[in-house]
């Protein structure tokens, strides 16, 4: 008890906002003791000097939209709330680019850079997203057939380690080739290499025009009756000839509600002769069926398929069809929607799909999908249905990660368990 | 390190490569002292000529038992003495490596080798309808491990991209001699997008899959003659200013222009001050209009002559004198520097008049050729090597316009490169945490750092060390295994 005090005691002379945590700043069901709101760069430091000096484990937080994604944390005394690191520091309208503060939530920042007709090409799946936990979780959306993931878009970065060093690399323009690119690093990273406070993204003219396209592929073959091996029609040769369309859409997705039922395959193109090329684009779909073309989204465009039990499978472009099937044979109420052209395909399933099918699915999958390149991740599922499933799955690289994870966080205060091998 | 130390393991990798992969014969060595910064020359220790990832890997194993330092070298066109030799180690050449391994139209994807040349991999899925899109000037030539380690760009990478935005996947060894596989698709930390960029100092990248892109559907290329360099500039701002990313817009000025004329008689309009290259691509419609844009843009910025190239025979008419800038300097001066920096658009009108005062200030004449879109100068320092001092005051410009650049928010280099060349300058534009922080990066993978050492950085350390204050000389430059530059 002399210890929390004295703990207490010391984050509360940082100057920074502490208080006590509560039930519901629990990550990934496990509460933390203390929630700080720092302002600044230097106020993150503060906190993790004092954290290093007294083993505190530290987890940062944005919006709190995917704290349930990972690993629970082996252990969490101090949430970093990155809420309050939230204003955009400079818009340089001229040269295309933004620097902000990482608790600056997407929407935010794409208000403000909508005001001088720019934007951040990347789609946020999440509402209340913040830069920081974009960033960390590598989220994109639909664009990033064009745009790439934020590793693409990221320019510069100021992080804070584990020891209180702030470091900075990348810059304020976009070419750029001087020191390491942390900012690759740190993508993707689930908080587990430092936190970071600083971001400097690159940004795209607003398009003058988009025209979104879509068609519904029906249950095809004999199969169409129902039952496992039912599938849409067609839906392979339709992605291939979209992703190599010279109309350029920016996104390819596919939406699979019901993986016993047809699926509906939307295409995005944008610029400023967008009707023009959407027609091309009709044209291409209308040998599949009936293609319409609108200037909204469709209302399921950008949100993910579901959001307690979430998977993300990767694999290449052309093995798509073979990744739906696979999925569709294992016979579960799975939804599917996702960047069937670049290939990141997001799985959703019930939150009562119970343990021992959760477990069958994953590893099912992995043995199916993973000698073709297919990579399998469990997003979000609460802790008892990954009692005996990897959430990560294997990654070839993982000595050299746990290296760099040793380097950066040698006491494991980071976010400690949330990542890739126990990370 | 003697070169008796070296006889052993050069006897070592004979028997792991064969005799013929070894040179340690002073007069062939010679060929590999330097890459294109020439005014760095180290020879060789040894030279190896391996074939395979297994061979790389045996080889780096090897170093690591004798405490070897090695470096990588593709085609050596580097411009920042990245692939800079150790009289102490091993240089690892991949010339031997140029099989495109597969090519995958559906997948949009090649695999190939590290030595295989840049344009190869475009001339070998071409008819299929695909190319791969970073170009560096230099792409006849230079290696894909080379664009890997220097995240070399072109002059399409505005649009486009550079190396680390279309390579998918990487097989490396790493500097203990493991062969790893850093995929995009993997889960875990972004290695893949930290390895590439690093200038060989992480391992030795040994397979490179590559993200192939459909050829656009129309191509335009425009050449906008202006009197001088602030309408063009002007006209830069205004097409990025309203909303429009060509492919590529270059910059050139009178004296680059002059050289060029020179060199390949190119034609550019008579009387121009710059010329400004803008090449818009996509789908048919898109282009016209921004095409249509453009031309306003250009006119109404002074423009005084406009030329269209639509087909490829005008486009490479319009390049070539673009291209041949750097060569044809030579033409016009007996000796000059290479300058690779970075500036926020914006200020490149003030950047460009503080340069021009540098030249008068010292009397040494400075060509401007630039990736005008994302602000990337590539300032050519003209010197006569002939004329006493002349090559110092030349060193002293061209050290003047990287401070320029970065007063003004920018970068030290755009896609050279730091190297040998730059390390030195690194602590103007990072803080110590910054690179200590880079350094731990380096640590995890090289521990011991014997992967291309002295390279980037401008203090090497050990990776046991504590961070701080650094003081007297460093153990490793003491035991002749670094060297500050
Ligand atoms: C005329 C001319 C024009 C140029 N134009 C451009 C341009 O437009 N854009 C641009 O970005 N650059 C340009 N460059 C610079 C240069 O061509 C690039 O940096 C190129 O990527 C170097 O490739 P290389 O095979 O010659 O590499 P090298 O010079 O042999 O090596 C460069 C670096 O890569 C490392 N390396 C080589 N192979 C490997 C490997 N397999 N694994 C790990 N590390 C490796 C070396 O150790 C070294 O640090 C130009 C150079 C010249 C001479």
């Amino acid at each position: 008890m002399k210890a929390l005090r004295h703990e207490a005691e010391a984050l509360n002379k940082t100057g920074v906002t502490i208080r006590e945590a509560d039930p519901g700043d629990a990550v990934a069901g496990v509460p933390p003791r203390w929630v700080a709101l720092p302002e600044t760069t230097e106020e993150v430091a503060a906190l993790m000097r004092v954290s290093a000096e007294h083993d505190l484990a530290v987890v940062p937080v944005g919006g709190g939209t995917k704290l349930h994604w990972g690993g629970p944390p082996e252990r969490c005394d101090l949430l970093i709330d990155t809420c309050c690191l939230n204003e955009v520091l400079e818009h340089a309208t001229g040269d295309l680019i933004v620097r902000t503060q990482a608790g600056v939530t997407m929407d935010t920042l794409a208000e403000t850079l909508g005001g001088g007709g720019q934007e951040l090409a990347l789609d946020v799946p999440l509402d209340g997203a913040t830069v920081g936990g974009t960033i960390a979780t590598a989220t994109a959306g639909p664009r990033r057939f064009r745009y790439g993931a934020p590793r693409d878009l990221l320019i510069g970065i100021t992080v804070v380690l584990a020891d209180g060093t702030v470091a900075r690399s990348g810059g304020k323009v976009v070419k750029n080739v001087a020191g390491y690119d942390l900012g690759k690093l740190f993508s993707g990273s689930y908080g587990t290499l430092g936190i970071i406070t600083e971001a400097i993204f690159r940004l795209h003219p607003v398009p003058l025009d988009r025209r979104w396209i879509t068609v519904e592929l029906p249950v095809s073959g004999p199969a169409a009756s129902g039952g496992a091996r039912s599938f849409p029609g067609g839906l392979e040769t339709l992605v291939a000839g979209l992703a190599a369309s010279q109309a350029e859409p920016s996104a390819v997705e596919l939406d699979w509600p019901d993986v016993r039922g047809g699926a509906t395959v939307a295409a995005l193109v944008e610029g400023t002769a967008a009707q023009g090329r959407a027609l091309a684009v009709q044209t291409l779909m209308g040998e599949h069926g009936t293609a319409r073309i609108t200037g909204e989204p469709p209302a399921w465009w950008t949100a993910p398929p579901g959001e307690d039990v979430l998977l993300e499978l990767r694999i290449p472009p052309a093995l798509a069809h073979a990744a739906l099937r696979a999925i569709a044979a294992r016979e579960l109420p799975a939804r599917v929607r996702g960047s069937v052209a670049s290939t990141v395909l997001m799985i959703a399933l019930p939150s009562d799909v119970g343990e021992p099918a959760f477990a069958e699915f994953v590893s099912g999958l992995r043995g199916d999908l993973g000698h073709l390149g297919g990579r399998l991740t469990v997003l979000a599922a609460p802790r008892e249905l990954t009692l005996r499933v990897d959430r990560w799955g294997p990654a070839s690289a993982l000595p050299l990660m746990r290296r760099v994870k040793e380097r950066f966080d040698p006491g494991r205060r980071l976010s400690p368990g949330r990542f890739v091998g126990g990370i | 390190m003697s070169t008796m130390t070296l006889q052993e393991p050069a006897r070592r990798f004979e028997e792991l490569l064969g005799h013929g992969a070894v040179i340690t014969d002073p007069v062939r060595l010679r060929t590999y002292e330097c890459d294109g910064l020439t005014h760095h020359r180290v020879m060789p220790g040894i030279v190896v000529l391996p074939e395979s990832a297994e061979q790389i890997a045996a080889v780096v194993r090897v170093c690591n038992e004798y405490g070897l330092p090695f470096v990588a070298r593709g085609a050596g066109t580097g411009l920042s003495g990245g692939a800079l030799p150790r009289a102490d180690g091993v240089l690892i050449v991949t010339s031997k490596m140029r099989r495109i391994l597969s090519v995958d139209a559906a997948n949009r994807r090649a695999v190939v080798e590290p030595g295989v040349t840049n344009l190869a991999i475009t001339e070998a899925v071409r008819d299929l309808g695909y190319y791969y899109a970073p170009d560096p000037s230099s792409q006849q030539v230079c290696t894909i491990g080379g664009n890997v380690a220097e995240n070399s760009g072109g002059a399409h990478c505005l649009k486009y991209g550079f190396t680390v935005n279309h390579v998918l996947a990487l097989e490396i060894v790493t500097p203990d001699g493991d062969i790893v596989e850093l995929s995009d698709g993997d889960p875990g930390y972004d290695l893949l997008g930290a390895f590439i960029g690093s200038e060989g100092t992480l391992g030795i990248a040994t397979k490179v899959t590559v993200r192939l892109t459909r050829a656009p559907e129309t191509v335009t290329t425009l050449l906008a003659a202006f009197k001088d360099i602030e309408q063009g500039g002007q006209a830069v701002s205004a097409v990025i200013g309203g909303g429009i990313v060509p492919a590529a817009i270059e910059m050139m000025d009178a004296l680059a222009i002059e050289a060029a004329e020179a060199a390949v008689a190119c034609a550019y309009p008579e009387g121009a001050g710059a010329v400004l290259i803008v090449e818009l691509d996509g789908p048919a419609e898109e282009v016209a209009h921004q095409f249509g844009e453009v031309t306003r843009i250009c006119e109404e910025s002074g423009a005084f002559e406009l030329r269209i190239a639509d087909d490829p025979a005008e486009r490479a008419a319009i390049w070539r004198g673009r291209k041949s800038a750097f060569a044809a300097v030579g033409r016009i001066s007996p000796a000059y520097i290479v300058q690779d920096g970075v500036v926020p658009r914006t200020t490149l009108p003030e950047v460009l008049a503080s340069i021009d005062r540098l030249s008068r200030e010292h009397g040494i004449r400075v060509a401007n050729v630039f990736h005008a879109g994302d602000g990337n100068l590539h300032p050519l320092v003209l010197f006569d090597d002939a004329e006493p001092g002349a090559g110092e005051r030349a060193e002293i410009v061209s050290g003047k316009i990287l401070d320029l650049c970065i007063e003004h928010g920018g970068s030290i280099t755009g896609e050279h490169g730091v190297g040998v060349d730059k390390s030195r300058y690194m602590s103007r534009m990072f803080s110590d945490e910054d690179l200590d922080t880079m350094q731990l990066v380096r640590c995890a993978f090289d521990p011991r750092a014997l992967s291309n050492p002295g390279k980037i950085f401008p203090t090497p350390r050990l990776c046991g060390e504590v961070p701080g204050v650094r003081k007297g000389v460093h153990p490793l430059v003491e035991s002749g295994q670094a060297e500050h530059f």
